[in-house]
C-alpha cells in the first residue's frame, strides 16, 4: 500500500488568492419612480423578484391583532376569476411561483418567472395583490386554521416564554404584541378586518425590490410599475423606535414539564450602530448557537446542562435587544441562571482573545458566500439589505468589514452592552433552585 | 457529523437534464491516473462546490456483505493518515462551509460547499482521503451501531419505507438493485473494518472516480488543483470490470400486501421493470420520463390527478414517476392514495382503466406541450444552483452515461413524440410488475 504525501494544510493560504466573484448590483428607478437593486444575470433565462413591504404586523390596529398575516395567508386563495385551485393550476401551468409571506417588521412578495413566461406571471401576481378574492369561505377556513395554531403555539412553552419576554421587553410599543394575534382578536377578525389590512400593509410608498436573473434594468422598470401602481397610499404611521423596558429580575410562569424555557437578555444596539459589526462578531464568539461558542462550549460540553444554548443580537427595525434561551432540568434552573449571569461577567469583562477572534473571521467569512445560492436567493438579500439599510456596495465589502474588526473593537462594544446587572429572566416551568 | 443519506429516490419525478445553449458548457479533462475531470464555472458568486463520485455502491457489493459500501461512505469521516478521525467536517466546518456524503446502488458521492478562495483545501483532504484511510486508528465498531441506528430510524420505523424496500425486492429477481442500500440488516451486523478496508482499496482510486468542480472557478486553474492534488495518486490497476447479474425475463405478476397499524393513509403502488438510459440511446428512456410527466407530473393538470382526484373522486392523490438514470435497469411506478370510502382493490382499478383510456384516446397536444414546458422549467431552475448541475452530471457519468448523453437530455426530452410516448406506455407489462397495497391493521 502507497502513502500519498499530501501537501501541508496551509498550503491553500500559500497561493495568491485569485480574483473571485463580485456581485454585480445596479440601482433602478421606474418610470414611475419606483426603486429597486438589480443583479442582472443573462445565462439562464428566468428572473426571481422579492419584494419587502415594511410594516408588517406592526400596522394591526389595537384589537385586530393577526389581521395582516391573515390577509396574506389569503392572498393565495384566489383572485379575479379565478378560485384557490383555478389560481394554483394556472400558476403550475407557467411553471411560475408566486408567494406571500407576513412578519411583524414586513410582508414579502416572492416572484420567480421563467423568461418565456415572466408577463403571465407577474399578471398573476398582479391579481393577488390587487385582486384577492377574500371570500368568506376562505376567510372562516384560514382563521379556523390560525385559531388551532395559536393554541398549540399558548401550549408550547418556548412560545410563552417569547411571548412574555416580548411584553416585558417592549412595554407600549407593538413588539409587545403577538404577530399571529390572540385567540380573542383572531375569532373577532372580519372581512372588513381583512380589506383594511390589505389597504394598509401593501401600500405603494412603502415597498423595497431585489431583483436577480435574465431581465434588463427597462425590463424590471416596465414590470414593477404594472404590479405596484395602482396601489394605495401609506396613511398608518410605522411604529416608534421601542425602549426596552423589562427590569432587571426574574419572572416565572409555571408550566408542568421536566424542564424549563429560559428566555434571557437586556437591551442591545441599534443596527445602524457604528459598533454593530463588532457586537455581531462579539455574539458570534459568545453565543452564536453553534458548537464552539463560549456558551455551549461552558454550558452542554462542560457541564451537560442543556442541549443546545444561543444568544443573538437582535437589532430590528423599530427595537433592540440582547437575548438568548435555553431549556434545562427544572432541579438545574438555578445553576444555570447563575453560571449565565457569570458568563455575562466574564463577557462584560474584555474576556475574548485575538485566538477567538480570528477563529470566527475565518468562519464568517468563508460562511458568507454559501448565502448566495442562485438568484433567488441573491433577489431576497438584495431587498433584504435595503430593509436594514445598507448600502448598495455591502455585499461585496461585507467581509472586509468582519476583517477589519480588532479586539480592542470587540473589548469596547463588550463593556458598552453586555451588562449582567441588567439582565432579565423569563422562566416557564416548575424552576428550582432559584434565590 | 450529520450524514444525509438517501436512501429512497423520491417518488416524484427525478428530472435529470442538461443545459440549454445560454449557458456556460462544463468542460472536461482526465488526468493522467484516470480521474476525471468536470468544471461547471458559475461565477455569480464567490462559492465553489466540489463533489467527488466513485464509480461504485450498494449492487457493486460482495454477495453476504449488503450495506458495506454505505458503511464505508460513513468510515470515510473517519481517521487518515494526516487527519484525526471528525477532523475533515469539522475543518469545513470552521472554515463557514458545508460537506455531506450519500450513497446510491450505482455510486457513492462526497461533497463539500465552501467559499471559493477555500477549494484548494478542500481538494487537498478530499485527495487524502481517497488513499490514506485509516481504519485501524479509527471508531470503525461504534459506526457500525449508528448505520444500523440509522436502518431502524429512516427505514424500519417507517412502514412506507419497508414497503418500497419490499417492492424492490419482489421487482428484482436477480439483480442486486433489490438489494436495499443500507443494506439488511442481518449482514450489516457481519461488517468490519477488515470488510470495509477492502472494499475501499478496490474501489477508491482516481481511475473509479469523477472529480466535479462548480461554481466561481477557472477551468484552468481547478484542472491545476486537481494535478497538483489528485495528480500524484496512483490508478489502481487491478480494479474490476462492473458486471452484475442482470434480470431474466419476467414472466408473472407479483403482488405483496403490507399492514402496519402506523399507516395512516394506505395507498396502493406499482413498479415496473423499465428500459435505463443508455449512453447514445436515449430515447426510449425520455419516453418513459415524459410518460411520467404526462401521468402524473404534476399535482394539479397531470391525467391521473385529473381523473382520479378531481373529476371522479376516487383518489386523494395519484402519481407516476421513472427512474432511468441507472446502470443497468430502470423502474417505472404509478400509485394512488384511496379517497375516503374506496377500498383497494376499487382504486387499483380506476388507476389501470385510466392508463388504458389513456393508451386508448392517445396524447393531448396541449397537455404535452405544458408537460415539455415544465421540463425545460425544471432545468432552467435547475441550472441557478451549480451543486444540481454537480450532481446531475456526476449521476450521469457514473452510471455509464457522457456528458454529451447528460448534456443532451433535455433536447431528447423536448423532441419525443406522441407515437414513443404511447409506445413506452404499451410497454408497461403487468408481468414485469409488482403492485403493493400499504395499509393500516385490520
Amino acid at each position: 500500500m502507497k502513502i500519498i504525501k499530501p501537501l501541508s494544510l496551509s498550503l491553500a493560504l500559500a497561493f495568491a488568492t485569485p480574483l473571485h466573484a463580485e456581485i454585480d448590483i445596479q440601482p433602478v428607478t421606474t418610470d414611475q419612480g419606483f426603486t429597486a437593486w438589480l443583479s442582472e444575470e443573462r445565462s439562464i433565462p428566468f428572473v426571481a423578484i422579492e419584494l419587502i413591504f415594511p410594516g408588517g404586523a406592526n400596522l394591526d390596529p389595537d384589537g385586530a391583532e393577526g389581521a395582516v398575516a391573515l390577509m396574506i395567508d389569503l392572498l393565495s386563495e384566489g383572485a379575479g376569476e379565478l378560485d384557490a385551485q383555478d389560481y394554483a393550476a394556472a400558476l403550475e401551468s407557467l411553471a411560475g411561483g408566486v408567494s406571500f409571506s407576513a412578519g411583524r417588521d414586513s410582508v414579502s412578495l416572492t416572484i420567480r418567472a421563467l423568461t418565456e413566461n415572466r408577463d403571465a406571471v407577474v399578471d398573476l401576481a398582479r391579481l393577488a395583490l390587487m385582486e384577492p378574492r377574500f371570500d368568506e369561505g376562505s376567510l372562516a377556513r384560514a382563521r379556523a386554521q390560525q385559531l388551532s395554531s395559536l393554541e398549540r403555539a399558548a401550549r408550547n412553552p418556548n412560545t410563552i416564554a417569547s411571548r412574555a419576554f416580548n411584553e416585558m421587553a417592549y412595554d407600549g410599543h407593538p413588539y409587545a404584541r403577538a404577530t399571529d394575534g390572540t385567540s380573542e382578536t383572531v375569532a373577532d377578525l372580519t372581512r372588513e378586518d381583512i380589506t383594511a389590512a390589505h389597504q394598509t400593509a401593501l401600500t405603494r410608498d412603502r415597498v423595497l425590490v431585489g431583483a436577480a436573473g435574465d431581465i434588463s434594468a427597462d425590463e424590471l422598470g416596465v414590470i414593477l410599475d404594472r404590479l405596484l401602481a395602482e396601489l394605495p397610499e401609506a396613511t398608518t404611521p410605522l411604529p416608534d423606535y421601542a425602549d426596552f423596558t423589562a427590569p432587571p429580575g426574574v419572572t416565572v410562569i409555571p408550566h408542568d414539564g421536566p424542564q424549563s424555557v429560559i428566555a434571557f437578555g437586556h437591551a442591545g444596539l441599534p443596527r445602524d450602530d457604528d459598533d454593530f459589526m463588532a457586537a455581531f462578531l462579539m455574539n458570534e464568539i459568545f453565543g452564536g448557537g453553534r458548537f464552539g461558542t463560549r456558551l455551549m462550549t461552558e454550558l452542554r460540553e462542560t457541564r451537560g446542562l442543556t442541549y443546545g444554548v444561543g444568544t443573538s443580537l437582535a437589532s430590528a427595525a423599530h427595537g433592540d435587544s440582547f437575548q438568548g434561551r435555553l431549556s434545562t432540568e427544572n432541579a438545574r434552573v438555578g445553576e444555570v441562571v447563575q453560571l449565565l449571569r457569570d458568563e455575562w461577567e466574564w463577557l462584560a469583562s474584555g474576556s475574548i482573545t485575538e485566538e477567538d477572534l480570528a477563529r470566527i473571521k475565518t468562519y464568517l467569512t468563508g460562511a458568507y458566500p454559501l448565502r448566495f445560492e442562485g438568484n433567488g436567493s441573491i433577489a431576497s438579500i438584495l431587498a433584504s439589505m435595503q430593509f436594514q439599510g445598507f448600502d448598495i456596495d455591502y455585499v461585496n465589502i461585507r467581509n472586509d468589514l468582519v476583517r477589519d474588526v480588532t479586539l480592542e473593537d470587540i473589548h469596547r462594544v463588550s463593556e458598552r452592552v453586555i451588562q449582567p446587572d441588567a439582565l432579565h429572566f423569563v422562566i416557564v416551568g416548575q424552576p428550582q433552585g432559584l434565590d | 457529523m450529520g450524514l444525509l443519506i438517501r436512501l429512497v429516490p423520491a417518488i416524484a419525478l427525478v428530472l435529470a437534464l442538461a443545459l440549454p445553449a445560454a449557458a456556460r458548457a462544463p468542460q472536461q479533462f482526465t488526468l493522467d491516473n484516470g480521474l476525471e475531470l468536470v468544471v461547471i464555472e458559475d461565477r455569480r458568486a464567490p462559492v465553489v462546490t466540489q463533489m467527488i463520485w466513485y464509480r461504485v455502491g450498494a449492487a457493486d457489493e460482495p454477495a453476504g456483505l449488503s450495506g458495506i459500501a454505505h458503511y464505508l461512505e460513513h468510515l470515510m469521516f473517519k481517521a487518515t493518515e494526516t487527519m484525526e478521525q471528525g477532523e475533515f467536517s469539522a475543518t469545513v466546518e470552521a472554515q463557514g462551509g458545508r460537506d455531506n456524503a450519500f450513497t446510491s446502488w450505482d455510486y457513492t458521492a462526497y461533497h463539500q460547499r465552501v467559499a471559493a478562495d477555500r477549494l484548494e483545501l478542500m481538494m487537498q483532504m478530499e485527495a487524502d482521503r481517497m488513499v490514506n484511510l485509516r481504519l485501524d486508528r479509527s471508531d470503525w465498531l461504534p459506526e457500525r451501531a449508528v448505520i444500523l441506528e440509522e436502518r431502524g430510524q429512516v427505514l424500519e420505523s417507517r412502514p412506507e419505507a419497508v414497503f418500497n424496500e419490499q417492492m424492490r425486492a419482489a421487482l428484482f429477481q436477480n439483480h442486486p438493485y433489490g438489494i436495499p442500500i443500507i443494506g439488511w440488516r442481518h449482514e450489516m451486523e457481519l461488517l468490519d473494518d477488515v470488510i470495509a478496508e477492502d472494499f475501499y482499496r478496490i474501489h477508491y482510486a482516481p481511475n473509479n472516480a469523477v472529480l466535479v468542480i462548480a461554481g466561481d472557478v477557472d477551468a484552468d486553474h481547478a484542472l491545476e488543483l486537481a494535478q497538483r492534488h489528485y495528480g500524484p495518486i496512483p490508478a489502481n490497476a487491478d480494479l474490476p470490470p462492473r458486471t452484475r447479474p442482470q434480470e431474466p425475463p419476467h414472466h408473472a405478476e407479483r403482488r405483496l400486501t403490507l399492514r402496519d397499524a402506523r399507516v395512516g393513509q394506505p395507498y396502493v403502488n406499482r413498479m415496473y421493470l423499465a428500459p435505463n438510459r443508455r449512453s447514445g440511446d436515449q430515447r426510449e428512456a425520455a419516453a418513459f420520463q415524459v410518460l411520467a410527466g404526462l401521468l402524473g407530473g404534476s399535482a394539479q393538470t397531470s391525467v391521473l390527478e385529473r381523473r382520479l382526484t378531481y373529476d371522479e373522486g376516487v383518489s386523494l392523490s395519484a402519481w407516476a414517476g421513472y427512474m432511468g438514470t441507472s446502470l443497468d435497469h430502470g423502474v417505472f411506478s404509478l400509485g394512488v392514495m384511496p379517497a375516503p370510502g374506496v377500498d383497494m382493490q376499487e382504486a387499483e382499478d380506476a388507476l389501470d382503466r385510466v392508463l388504458a383510456e389513456f393508451i386508448e384516446n392517445g396524447v393531448d397536444m396541449d397537455q404535452l406541450e405544458r408537460v415539455r414546458m415544465q421540463l425545460r422549467a425544471a432545468l432552467i431552475y435547475e441550472q441557478d444552483s451549480a451543486t444540481a448541475r454537480a450532481r446531475t452530471i456526476g449521476a450521469a457519468l457514473t452510471t455509464g452515461l457522457t456528458l454529451d448523453d447528460s448534456e443532451g437530455w433535455i433536447d431528447i426530452l423536448q423532441d419525443i413524440t406522441p407515437d414513443e410516448i404511447l409506445a413506452a406506455a404499451r410497454q408497461l407489462d403487468r408481468r414485469a410488475s409488482v403492485t403493493g397495497w400499504l395499509m393500516g391493521e385490520e
